[in-house]
C-alpha cells in the first residue's frame, strides 16, 4: 500500500462566508457546518468556537482531537465504518489540514475527560495548543445514557472533521509525504539483509466508555489482526474513550501516529518495517492470555525480529503490556516498550502496576500524577468546575480565581504513550 | 557563614576500633578525621563547628536513644547544615548515618547529606529520604567522595537546584520527575531498537523493578529419615579461620566437617564475621550455626541426622552477584551428598 500524505499548512482559522482554505486560512461558514454535524436527537444544543495558539483560552472537558482529512485519490473514504462505508483505506493521496484539528466538548461525559489551554503552563504539555482548534462544545439532551452521549459526540467528531477537510480536497498541498509498504512476501525481499521489525499498537478496550474502533468495530471484539501502517492515516482507527486524557489517543494521534511515521523515517536502512499488528487490553484475564499469545504468534509469524510495543491507559493494561512484551521476548523477538508513569505526586511510587526483567528497554513519557499549576484563562470553553472531578484533579482543585491545580493527568495528550510528544521522566 | 555539624563512628572519630562500637555519642568541638578533608572541600563557605561520635553498635542497639540524644546535641550548636560520614561499606556505620541523617532532616529541617556505597544496606533502607553520594566500597575512597559530598551539601544548603544522580554524584532515589526530551517518544523508542537491535548499549528511561524471587521447595514430607545440613553467612568458621575468608565483601565459602561434634566451643569455633559484635559468637559459635541444637533433635529422632559438614561465608557487605555465585555452588554440593534440607541462618 502506497499512501500520499498531501500536508495543506493551516496558519489560521476565521468563520466566513464560504468554507475554504486560502492562502494557508481556513474559513469555516458556521452554518454549513452546523447543519453538516447537526440533527442528532440526542443532543439539545451545539456551538462552535474558535481557540487560537497564543490565547487565554480554556477548554474543558475535551473528549477527542480530530484532523480534517480528505480523501484525494484511492479507495474508501476518511473514517471507515463511521463516516465513510468500510472500504479498505491507506492508499492513494489523502489531503490534510495541517495545522487546524477539531476539538469537542461540552457537558462531561465520564470522569476522564481533558484540559486544553492554548496559553501558559499548560500549553507546554498538550500538543493541542498548537494547532487552530475548531471547538464543538455539545450539549445531551436530559435523559441520554452516558454511552449514548459519547457516542453522540463522538459522531459529531468525526463529521465536523470530515466537513473540514473536504475544504482542502482540491487545494495543492504544502509539502507530500509518499509512506509505503508492500505485501509481506515483497516488503521482506525488499531489504533482505535488515532485520525485520512489527509495531505492536495496543488499543484501549476496557469498556465502559474505554473504548477504540477499527473500521468502525469495536476493539474488544477484534482478534490481534494486522493492519498497513497507512491505513491508521486515513481514519481507520479511531478513539470512543473517555479514559484519562494524558495518555489516551486522542483521534488526532491515531491520525498521525507518531511511531509509524518514525518507524518509517529508518525503514530500509535501519531495519525493514513490516507493519502494524493491532491488539487490544480487555479487562479479563483470558481476554488478555489470548490477546497477547495471539499477538506473539502474529508476530512470529511473520517473521519479526524485533517490535516497539506501545500501551494506551494504565494500571490494568499494565499488565497486557508485560504479557506482550514476555510472550514476544520469549520467542526471540526483541521488545522496546512505550508506556507513562504513575509514580505518585512525589515521583517516589513504583510506577507501572506490573514489571518484568524482559522489559529492559522501555521509553517513558512521563509521570502523570506530577502536579501543575495552570494559571486563570480570560476565556473557558466548557465548564471549569470539572477541573475538581476529572482524573488527576481533585476537590478544591479549582481555586476562586479560575486557576487550577491538578495532577498532569488531566491535559490532554500530556503523556503520549505512543510518543507523541517530548515529556518524559528521569530518576533522582 | 554556613554552619555544619558533622558526624562520624567511633572509627573515624579516632576513639577505636570495634572495642569502642559501644561508646555513647558525643561532640567535639570544630573538625576531627575525614573533617578536615571536609574543611578544604567546602572552600571557605560553611565551617565545620562541631563533630558528633558514635559507636556503631550503640547506635545501632539504641536507635530511638541515640537519634534523640544526638539531635539535642546537633541542635545546640545551631546549625545550617549537616553532613555525616561517609561510611562506605561499612553497613552499621551506612546504617547509622543514614538514620541520623534523615532524623535530623526531619527533627530540624535543616538539609542533609551521607556518603556510602551502593551496596551498603544503609544506601537502600535511607536513599529515598536523603541525598547518599556513591562512594567506594572502603576509606580509600575518602579523597573522592569528600568534594562530591561538600559540593552537593553547599548547594543543599544554599537552596540550589540539584541535578540528577549523575550530575551531582548521588545514588539514585528513586524520584521520577518529568522533564522535555529533545526527540520525541517515538523516535526515542525507534532509536533504542535500532541500538538493541545492533546489540548496541541503550540506557532504559524506565528501568523496571526486578524481583529475584525464589519459589519455597516443597516441604520436606519425612523429616524423621531427612539428612539436615547447616549454612550461615554468620562467619562461623574453626578456630584459627583457615580458609581466610574475610571479614566484609568475602571472595570465597568454607566447609568445615562438625562430624561428632555435640558443641561448638570457644576453643575449637569462632566467627570471621566483620559486621557484627564477634563476642557471643566467639563464646558460643552455636548462637549462630546451632550444631547443639541439631544434636538434640537429631537425638529426638525429629531429623533423620545432621549432615556431617556446614558451609559458612561472611554476609558482611558481599554482593548480591557474589552471594549467588556462592549459593548456588553450595546448594549443588549438598545435592549432590544427598542432603534433603537446610537450615540457613543469618545475623
Amino acid at each position: 500500500m502506497r499512501l500520499e500524505i498531501g500536508n495543506i499548512f493551516i496558519k489560521d482559522v476565521e468563520f466566513g462566508p464560504e468554507t475554504k482554505v486560502k492562502e494557508g486560512v481556513l474559513y469555516v461558514n458556521k452554518q454549513e457546518l452546523m447543519s453538516f454535524i447537526g440533527g442528532d436527537e440526542r443532543l439539545k444544543s451545539i456551538n462552535i468556537d474558535i481557540a487560537k495558539p497564543g490565547e487565554e483560552t480554556r477548554i474543558l472537558p475535551v473528549k477527542d482531537v480530530i484532523e480534517p482529512r480528505v480523501k484525494v485519490e484511492g479507495s474508501g473514504g476518511i473514517f471507515p465504518g463511521f463516516i465513510s462505508k468500510v472500504d479498505m483505506v491507506g492508499q492513494g493521496r489523502t489531503n490534510v489540514l495541517k495545522g487546524a484539528a477539531v476539538v469537542t466538548t461540552g457537558k462531561i461525559v465520564g470522569f476522564q475527560e481533558g484540559i486544553i489551554d492554548m496559553s501558559g503552563e499548560g500549553a507546554k504539555y498538550t500538543p493541542f495548543s498548537k494547532t487552530f482548534n475548531i471547538v464543538i462544545s455539545c450539549e445531551p439532551q436530559d435523559g441520554v445514557k452516558q454511552h449514548e452521549h459519547e457516542e453522540a459526540v463522538r459522531m459529531v467528531g468525526f463529521k465536523a472533521a470530515a466537513f473540514l477537510g473536504m475544504a482542502g480536497k482540491d487545494v495543492k498541498p504544502d509539502e507530500v509525504k509518499v509512506f509505503e509498504t508492500l505485501p509481506l512476501g515483497e516488503q521482506v525481499k525488499k531489504y533482505p539483509a535488515l532485520p525485520k521489525v512489527v509495531y505492536i499498537y495496543m488499543l484501549q478496550s476496557q469498556g465502559l466508555l474505554h473504548d477504540t474502533y477499527v473500521y468502525g468495530v469495536d476493539a474488544k471484539k477484534i482478534l490481534p489482526t494486522f493492519v498497513y501502517p497507512t491505513e491508521v492515516f486515513d481514519g481507520a482507527i479511531v478513539s470512543g474513550n473517555c479514559v484519562s486524557a494524558c495518555d489516551k489517543n486522542p483521534t488526532y494521534v491515531h491520525q498521525n501516529h507518531p511511531i509509524i511515521e518514525d518507524l518509517y523515517s529508518k525503514d530500509g536502512k535501519d531495519y525493514n518495517f513490516l507493519g502494524c499488528i493491532i491488539t487490544n487490553e480487555n479487562v479479563y484475564l483470558a481476554d488478555k492470555e489470548r490477546s497477547s499469545n495471539y499477538t506473539a504468534k502474529l508476530a512470529e509469524f511473520i517473521g519479526a525480529d524485533a517490535a516497539i510495543v506501545s500501551e494506551e491507559g494504565f494500571g490494568n493494561p499494565d499488565a497486557d503490556l508485560v504479557m506482550n512484551c514476555n510472550k514476544l521476548e520469549a520467542k526471540g523477538i526483541k521488545t522496546v516498550l512505550v508506556t507513562d508513569e504513575y509514580a505518585g505526586r512525589d515521583g517516589s511510587s513504583q510506577s507501572l502496576a506490573d514489571s518484568t526483567s524482559k522489559g529492559d528497554a522501555v521509553v517513558t513519557a512521563g509521570n502523570a500524577n506530577e502536579l501543575v499549576n495552570l494559571p486563570p484563562m480570560k476565556k473557558v470553553i466548557g465548564y471549569p468546575e470539572v477541573a475538581n472531578v476529572i482524573a488527576g484533579g481533585f476537590s478544591g482543585a479549582l481555586h476562586d480565581d479560575g486557576s487550577i491545580t491538578a495532577e498532569l493527568q488531566v491535559i490532554t495528550g500530556s503523556t503520549s504513550e505512543v510518543g507523541f510528544d517530548n515529556l518524559s521522566a528521569k530518576g533522582f | 557563614m554556613i554552619r555544619v555539624v558533622h558526624y562520624l563512628n567511633q572509627f573515624f572519630g579516632q576513639i577505636g576500633g570495634e572495642d569502642k562500637a559501644d561508646t555513647k555519642p558525643l561532640v567535639r568541638e570544630g573538625v576531627v578525621g575525614p573533617g578536615m578533608a571536609f574543611k578544604m572541600a567546602l572552600k571557605g563557605q560553611a565551617e565545620i563547628v562541631a563533630t558528633v561520635i558514635c559507636g556503631d553498635s550503640y547506635f545501632n542497639e539504641n536507635i530511638e536513644k541515640a537519634k534523640a540524644d544526638i539531635i539535642a546535641m546537633v541542635k545546640k550548636y545551631n546549625p545550617d547544615l549537616f553532613i555525616a560520614g561517609p561510611a562506605f561499606n561499612a553497613g552499621r556505620y551506612g546504617v547509622a548515618c543514614g538514620a541520623i541523617a534523615k532524623a535530623v532532616k526531619e527533627g530540624l529541617g535543616i538539609p542533609v547529606v551521607t556518603g556510602m556505597y551502593i551496596e551498603n544496606p544503609g544506601a537502600d533502607m535511607f536513599r529515598k529520604d536523603i541525598y547518599i553520594v556513591s562512594t567506594k566500597n572502603n576509606a580509600a575512597g575518602m579523597r573522592n567522595a569528600v568534594p562530591v559530598m561538600a559540593k552537593l551539601a553547599l548547594k543543599l544548603a544554599k537552596g540550589e537546584e540539584i541535578g540528577s544522580p549523575d550530575e551531582e554524584g548521588y545514588i539514585e532515589r528513586g524520584i521520577r520527575r518529568n522533564y522535555f526530551s529533545e526527540e520525541r517518544g517515538s523516535m526515542r523508542a525507534v532509536n533504542m531498537l535500532v541500538k538493541k537491535l545492533k546489540g548496541e548499549e541503550f540506557t532504559t528511561e524506565y528501568p523496571m523493578p526486578t524481583f529475584d524471587r525464589v519459589d519455597p521447595n516443597p516441604p520436606v514430607d519425612d523429616m524423621a529419615h531427612a539428612v539436615v545440613a547447616l549454612v550461615t553467612s554468620g562467619g562461623i568458621v574453626p578456630k584459627g579461620n583457615p580458609d581466610r575468608i574475610e571479614s566484609s565483601s568475602a571472595s570465597k565459602f568454607g566447609k568445615y566437617c562438625i562430624k561428632g561434634k555435640l558443641d561448638l566451643t570457644e576453643k575449637e569455633f569462632q566467627t570471621a564475621h566483620g559486621g557484627y559484635d564477634p563476642v557471643y559468637a566467639n563464646s558460643d559459635a552455636d548462637r549462630v550455626l546451632p550444631v547443639d541444637a541439631m544434636r538434640e533433635l537429631e537425638r529426638e529422632g525429629v531429623i533423620g541426622k545432621l549432615y556431617d559438614y556446614y558451609y559458612a561465608t561472611v554476609g558482611n557487605g558481599t554482593s548480591v552477584a557474589n552471594a549467588k555465585k556462592y549459593g548456588a555452588a553450595i546448594a549443588s554440593e549438598l545435592k549432590d551428598a544427598g542432603v534433603d534440607a537446610v537450615i540457613l541462618t543469618s545475623t
